[in-house]
């Protein structure tokens, strides 16, 4: 993102030092590695953020936040990221948040949002279901209503972090005999490692853990953990502006990629030279790198944009979309150039002791894991096919 | 090929019928999280069908058909997932030794192949040499013309924590990177000075990195002569990519299959999502690049023993062609599939991750896009 003043540039600054002082050197090991981080880490970090204030800085001052406007949001996000700072919470921050924040009680907001900061609480998303992907609308999941409880029953699957959650918060049927986005209603669910709730892994292809498969029997929900009025869930979940998802193509974490690949490049050779010395590589990764800059400058047009007062739409679907697009073609590269050491298998190199006979860099260990879980983009939070469809129909008009 | 003679549908038939027996996805997936390997019950089964000798002399117990039978059997390893080291042991290992071993070494190591009784690892790929066979800094030396001394560190040797023996590739003489100098040297892998650690790929094969520190070896060893060790090392990696680019045409198949019948019963928005114009554009996207992919394998067999060139330039487009095919084949196989196709317990995905391997085992299509440019042009100026 561009500095548009000398007030952003010495933000930027600021940001900077921040990371440089508080970033600890054994996350900052891991993250150029690529491993992933312990919840403990991601909290202790989180904490870190919370001290300084920056935890969700584009919430409003009145629920701890700072009211930034957008651009200094994508400052921090962008050097967080660059750097290789655990992500922040999207669940907690960016979702459920700015939900309450807008459409919860006074008591909900009072009740959620300090755990929120505190880091208490780790938020998961209830939405998918077996038979309701992309067509979400179409959830099974019931809520019927005991007096001032509802008993939920049924399934919610590919739930990211659900392993790590304490909260749930999920769209439940309330009523089935209506269209069906007019019979959804949006849950709290407070107790979510209680009574009647299981959670199963779902390994990815690449045996990390990321998703889960969670079911409810008979958990009961108290009434006043509904967001929003009864069967108007879908609304309530729908009411994230759009200027809220400009941070959905998530190209700083692309930015780190390519200067990995960068780096792993001046390294490894190919016929005597090195790789960033070929024709062949160097073609492939600035045409990647152009990708990116074209993408990065299309959101900051758009965060200009919401910054001169204009209302975006649609448009910001497809920002996640491409994003994903080019972050798959730099973990392909990535994993192209480790060669032969794209093919082992990370957690049994994880296991290698350090005196044995093992003679593949540290840093290629986990590219071919990051391009098995890079797939997974185009499909969560929306597949890029169903981005493709809104876009054609609300931007296009096709 | 791909339009079976009576014997090859004969070998087709049979590997179908065997494989569908003792190798369904379940059975496949409950081996490997048991023993993390493959599985010598099922090598016995191999052995038993004549497969570890397919291509092999008769003299040795083999049936010595050509690649195109070889491809017919690899087509259905493709089709499920086979782990074992039928690849290293019998299409490296057997071709290497057959064209290269001093006779009585050969006779007796592919006899025990052929009977299940011998596996082999070929050690060429080095961290620094990328796909380059002409590159090592492993060195074979001599003072007296007939013992050696072998040192060097191998990357990602394919079997070699089952392998007997060890087929590695030495700098006898020359300079990095001229295809002169190199020898190829048969060790024992329990000889004194080599070490190596075993790991699992990502598609459930294995590998290790292995060092060998003052490995000793003799004339009787050479597979090749000695300094002329690369054409035989060279095309018997091409014959290997062919082999394995016909078990990626068989892991295409079933992506195809799979992903075909998903469209047709999957449902989303009141209709199936196979009805999407999109999605069928895609998939017969897909379709081309596997008819292709077929293609090009056929091709390239019909000039693994023509003129050196033709052979490398013919080989290495294929390996182009087939290689960027399974990658859109796999890539799309898992996105049209959703979220399930993200994971462990579907297949779809453990087809992407194989073929992502036999990508680029042997050299990916970036690499082989450089060789097909040396080569191609060579062989036209002929």
């Amino acid at each position: 993102m561009h500095d548009i003043t000398a007030e952003d540039a010495k933000f930027r600054h600021e940001v900077k030092t921040f990371i440089r002082d508080s970033f600890p050197d054994e996350l900052k090991r891991k993250a150029e590695l690529g491993r992933s981080f312990s919840r403990e880490e991601q909290i202790d970090w989180h904490k870190r953020l919370s001290e300084q204030g920056w935890l969700a800085p584009a919430w409003p001052v009145e629920y701890g936040g700072r009211d930034w406007p957008a651009h200094w949001r994508y400052i921090l996000e962008d050097e967080l990221a660059i750097a290789g700072c655990p992500p922040t919470l999207s669940f907690n921050i960016n979702m459920i948040g700015p939900i309450l924040i807008a459409q919860g009680t006074e008591e909900q907001r009072a009740k959620y949002l300090p755990r929120i900061l505190s880091c208490e609480d780790w938020w998961c998303q209830g939405y998918s279901e077996p038979g309701s992907g992309s067509d979400l609308a179409s959830l099974s999941t019931r809520a019927v209503r005991d007096g001032g409880e509802y008993i939920v029953n049924g399934s919610k699957i590919w739930t990211s972090g659900a392993h790590h959650a304490n909260k749930m918060f999920c769209l439940v049927r309330t009523d089935p005999n209506v269209k069906p986005q007019e019979g959804i209603s949006f849950l709290l669910i407070d107790d979510f490692n209680g009574p009647g709730i299981s959670v199963r892994p779902i390994p990815f292809i690449n045996e990390r853990h990321v998703f889960n498969q969670v079911f409810f029997e008979d958990v009961r929900v108290p009434v006043a953990n509904r967001v929003g009025n009864e069967n108007e869930g879908w609304t309530v979940a729908k009411s994230l502006l759009s200027h809220e998802r400009l941070g959905g193509a998530r190209t700083a974490e692309t930015r780190r990629y390519l200067e990995n690949a960068k780096s792993i490049a001046s390294r490894e050779l190919d016929g005597g030279e090195r790789l960033i010395d070929t024709d062949w590589f160097a073609r492939r990764l600035w045409r990647l790198e152009i990708d990116l800059i074209a993408l990065e400058q299309t959101i900051f047009r758009f965060v200009s944009d919401v910054m001169a007062g204009k209302t975006l739409g649609a448009e910001t679907s497809l920002l996640k979309a491409r994003g994903t697009e080019v972050r798959q073609g730099i973990c392909d590269l990535l994993s192209d150039a480790a060669g032969y050491y794209g093919l082992p298998f990370e957690q049994d190199v994880f296991a290698v002791e350090q005196d044995e006979t093992y003679f593949g860099a540290e840093d290629l260990v986990t590219l071919a894991g990051e391009r098995y879980s890079s797939r997974g983009g185009s499909i969560a939070g929306g597949t890029a096919e169903v981005q493709a469809m809104v876009t054609a129909k609300r931007v296009l008009g096709l | 090929m791909w339009e079976y003679t009576d014997e090859q549908r004969l070998i087709d038939e049979s590997a179908a019928k065997l494989l569908e027996r003792i190798y369904q996805f379940e059975d496949r997936k409950s081996r490997l999280e048991s023993t993390g390997s493959w599985s010598h019950t099922v090598w016995r089964e191999f052995a038993e069908m004549g497969w570890l000798g397919i291509h092999l002399p008769e003299d040795v117990g083999g049936i010595a058909q050509n690649i195109e039978e070889v491809a017919v059997l690899m087509r259905q390893f493709g089709r499920h997932l086979v782990v074992e080291p039928f690849v290293p042991t019998t299409v490296l290992g057997g071709h290497l030794l057959m064209n290269g071993a001093a006779f009585h070494v050969a006779q007796e190591r592919l006899a025990a192949i052929v009977s299940g009784d011998c596996q082999v690892a070929v050690a060429f790929s080095e961290s620094s040499n990328r796909f380059h066979l002409n590159r090592m800094s492993t060195r074979a030396t001599s003072s007296n013309g007939s013992t050696f001394s072998i040192s060097g560190d191998k990357s990602v040797v394919l079997n070699a924590k089952s392998a007997d023996v060890i087929i590695v590739a030495t700098r006898t003489s020359g300079a990095d990177g001229e295809e002169r100098g190199i020898s190829l040297f048969l060790v024992r892998a329990d000889s004194p000075g080599v070490t190596m650690t075993p790991y699992r790929l990502n598609d459930g094969t294995h590998a290790a990195d292995v060092a060998f520190r003052d490995v000793h070896a003799t004339n009787e060893d050479l597979i090749g002569k000695l300094d002329e060790g690369f054409e035989p090392l060279d095309s018997a990696v091409d014959y290997a990519c062919v082999a394995t680019a016909a078990e990626a045409v068989g892991a295409m198949e079933v992506i195809m299959e799979m992903t075909a019948e998903y469209l047709k019963t999957r449902e989303q928005f009141g209709r199936l999502i196979g009805r999407n114009q999109a999605l069928q554009f895609r998939m017969v996207d897909m379709h081309f690049a596997l008819e292709e992919s077929r293609s090009m394998v056929a091709a390239a067999m019909r000039v693994l023993d023509a003129a050196t060139q033709s052979r490398r330039a013919l080989v290495s487009a294929m390996k182009v062609r087939v290689g960027d095919a399974a990658r859109k084949i796999g890539q799309q196989g898992v996105q049209l599939h959703g979220a399930i196709g993200m994971t462990d317990e579907y297949a779809v995905g453990h087809y992407y991750k194989r073929l992502e391997t036999l990508r680029t085992l042997f050299g990916d299509p970036d690499h082989h896009l450089g060789r097909y440019g040396i080569w191609s042009q060579t062989a036209n100026d002929r």
